[in-house]
């Protein structure tokens, strides 16, 4: 099995760690070999975050560098483009329509950038965007948006809806899980 | 039974198979998981220490009672434990002792990328380095064998992706050795003459060591296809190489930093035409090689600065990179922020209002010096805004002193602030300390401390009087303000720094993302009364953005903590 390298992009406390480890738990079942990386710290309070997921036979490097990403998945329009150069010639985004405000537009000092998932599909990526907030929202909490775009990025893939429900069990605290389930449809049917 | 398991929790696991019984470590990124993650096994008593100094001397005593112990810290926290590091190196342990630090080349949250390999080598301890989770657990368990049969102490160097990645782990069983009990010996008082003797037997030690180095399978050989090249590497950048190279060229992998073998190098040179050593930061192995007459190109090729990558390696050789693309679009930056209701932000805008000259120091509130609020003018490390304030007031005098603060958190007041403010109060500069006491230790994802009243596992604890320790300390000025309200804090920090004599204002409100605080409704503006006249903006708070000339706060976002409002000059924003 070819190694398949995701990338899950997004800004600090949306939840992106979260999106990995399902992702995680569901290869590991497959038996096949998986490395997350992901980073903690000062990146989490509102910055730009990435974790990475690569499985296959054998993974060497958790890392994924540029042009080398089969999927990313982004929480937040001017990400996905920010990590664009990170995805694979013919590569797939999948992502969430909504824009966060960075610091330096809050401030004035630049301008969050027109039509940018536009931009970026213009470069001929596929990009699969909608709107999760919404669908996250009618799950039941505006938090649900990492699983709703796993639910998306699950038509990408060839496991099956129980897998899918069997990582996430594995990682949703029991009290969510009824939720995320939700959230996960709503993406899937989008 | 299979589990994948980020480097730090593969650590604890490692530990707790061994028998580990206890840990004391202070929180810093990315070490801060392998003791959480201990922590969960009822079999280890976990603590954070008030700092690293402190938890590695609590590791080193609870050995001496019998028990397989452990301390884990950051690089730099290795800095302020270096003192009982070099001296536990000469007393050695009869009970396994693991000292766990992880470094962070990439610095991604951190003031320096300082290689600790060095530490091992000048304290003169084995260090071990696993390259993923599997060898973080297997590691951690060779590292109590080695420990007691060689009566040392042993390093377990981890950095950022080795600590925060993660990958598949082997369970097994936990097994707690014989230990040896008390018995009280002279040659643990290190008094001059036991020391130098000490320090032969230390000598003694590593040579038995680098006999360790040579035989053992921690170092091993993996054949390539090409012997062109051979390549000697370890940790993370054994994983890059693989990546690039896959089984092309034969590898030396290192598993053991220190002390390096000679033979088992020179014997891997021979079967190659040119040797290449791929290390992060410092050319440590390179150096090493250099020393025992084997010719190698290490730095010549790859950097010295920042964290590797299988790309960094493929640039560095030129070998062609993947095929990437770039939007046609000016993408702003997007760098950290205090959070939504964060108790710092109302503090740092007024500290820049005043035009204050702030003494800056380690945690979330690092943040007060970008923009907007570019409020602060040096950081250095743990507790030296107030002793870098002192210095600086006794050198500018006292009308100069008026201008200046000193900001600190509670945690790292009690990890090393307190040591600067005996030395303002005891030679007596005109400085005013801002204790920020979110009541927990932030930006390592919240860890309690010895203010905040509970223990690492969330049981009621002694909680330090912050108020009455700042007065037994000679402080007569001590005050505290609720940093939420604008209007008080701004006059104790103007009285403060006026007064001519040492002060400290404790600024008391809870980090907002604690699970216990209630937020207030979030804020809303009332469109038809703002005026855009941005006064709001000037504080960075992620709720609030600017749309159609007018202020909008996001409802999902706001805590309710009202710093914009007490902005606001006409009144537009509202519950």
């Amino acid at each position: 099995m070819k190694t398949t390298s995701i990338m899950i992009v997004g800004v600090g406390g949306q939840g992106t760690l979260l999106a990995s480890r399902v992702l995680g738990q569901l290869v590991l079942h497959k038996g096949v070999d998986v490395k997350l990386s992901e980073v903690h710290g000062m990146s989490q309070r509102g910055g730009s975050v990435v974790t990475y997921v690569r499985f296959g036979d054998k993974v060497y490097s958790p890392l994924v560098e540029k042009g080398e990403a089969d999927y990313i998945i982004s929480f937040e329009a001017l990400e996905a483009a920010r990590w664009l150069p990170y995805l694979k010639k013919g590569g797939q985004i999948v992502t969430n329509t909504q824009q966060i405000d960075p610091m330096p537009v809050i401030t004035g000092a630049a301008e969050y950038p027109d039509e940018i998932l536009k931009k970026a599909a213009d470069t001929g990526a596929k990009v699969d965007a909608f709107d999760c907030l919404t669908l996250a929202e009618q799950a039941g909490s505006s938090k649900a948006v990492n699983i709703v775009l796993l639910g998306r990025l699950s038509k990408y893939f060839d496991f099956t809806d129980e897998e899918w429900m069997d990582a996430l069990t594995a990682c949703v605290p029991a009290k969510f899980l009824e939720m995320n389930k939700k959230a996960f449809e709503l993406g899937k049917n989008a | 039974m299979k589990k994948l398991m980020l480097g730090n929790e593969a650590v604890a696991r490692g530990l707790y198979e061994a028998g580990c019984s206890y840990i004391s470590s202070y929180p810093g990124t990315p070490s801060t998981e392998i003791t959480e993650s201990a922590s969960k096994y009822p079999e280890i008593h976990c603590e954070w220490a008030p700092n690293e100094k402190v938890a590695m001397e609590s590791a080193h005593g609870a050995t001496l009672a019998g028990k397989r112990t452990a301390c884990a810290m950051k690089h730099v926290g290795q800095n302020v434990a270096a003192d009982p590091l070099f001296t536990i190196s000469y007393i050695g342990v009869d009970n396994g002792m693991v000292i766990c630090v992880a470094d962070y080349p990439g610095l991604h949250s951190s003031q320096n990328e300082q290689d600790s390999r060095h530490y091992a080598i000048a304290a003169k301890l084995p260090m071990l380095e696993p390259s993923d989770s599997g060898e973080c657990r297997d590691f951690a368990k060779i590292a109590y064998d080695l420990s007691e049969k060689y009566h040392t102490a042993v390093m377990l160097k981890l950095c950022t992706r080795i600590s925060h990645a993660q990958s598949i782990v082997e369970l097994g069983e936990r097994a707690v050795p014989d230990s040896v009990p008390y018995e009280k010996k002279f040659s643990r008082v290190m008094l001059p003459v036991n020391a130098k003797k000490a320090h032969y037997a230390v000598e003694e030690r590593m040579k038995a060591l680098l006999e360790y180095a040579e035989e053992t399978p921690l170092n091993r050989v993996e054949e390539g296809t090409d012997h062109s090249i051979g390549i000697i590497t370890g940790s993370t950048c054994y994983q890059y190489t693989k990546e690039v190279f896959g089984d092309k060229y034969p590898v030396l992998k290192l598993g053991m930093s220190n002390p390096l073998p000679v033979k088992k190098i020179q014997d891997f040179a021979k079967i190659v035409d040119r040797v290449l050593v791929i290390e992060e930061l410092d050319p440590i192995i390179e150096i090493h090689c250099k020393a025992i007459g084997v010719p190698v190109e290490g730095k010549s090729i790859f950097p010295m600065v920042d964290e590797f990558s299988q790309r960094v390696i493929r640039e560095s050789m030129g070998i062609t990179q993947p095929e990437s693309a770039e939007a046609d679009a000016v993408i702003p930056g997007r760098p950290p922020a205090m959070c939504s209701g964060c108790p710092h932000r109302g503090i740092f805008y007024l500290l820049k209002k005043h035009n204050l000259r702030v003494f800056g120091d380690i945690g979330c509130y690092t943040l007060g010096a970008t923009p907007p609020l570019s409020a602060m003018d040096v950081s250095v490390c743990m507790g030296a805004s107030l002793s870098g304030m002192h210095g600086f007031n006794k050198a500018a005098g006292t009308e100069m002193s008026k201008k200046s603060v000193g900001v600190i958190g509670d945690s790292t007041f009690m990890h090393s602030g307190m040591t600067g403010l005996a030395d303002i109060a005891y030679n007596n500069s005109n400085s005013t300390v801002i204790i920020l006491d979110n009541s927990i230790t932030g930006m390592t994802g919240h860890q309690q401390n010895p203010t905040s009243g509970y223990d690492l596992y969330g049981n009621p604890a002694t909680k330090i009087d912050l108020e009455a320790l700042c007065r037994a300390m000679g402080i007569k000025r001590v005050r505290v303000i609720d940093p939420y309200n604008l209007a008080e804090s701004e006059k104790a920090i103007l009285e403060e720094t006026e007064a001519e004599e040492p002060s400290v204002i404790i600024a008391r409100r809870p980090c907002a993302l604690l699970k216990t605080v209630k937020h207030n409704p979030p804020l809303h503006v009332e469109k038809d009364t703002c005026v855009g006249c941005r006064s709001c903006m000037k504080i960075g708070c992620p709720s609030l953005s600017f749309r159609d000339k007018k202020a909008v706060i996001d409802q999902t976002l706001c805590a309710g903590c009202g710093v914009c409002q007490e902005l606001c000059p006409i009144g537009a924003i509202q519950e």
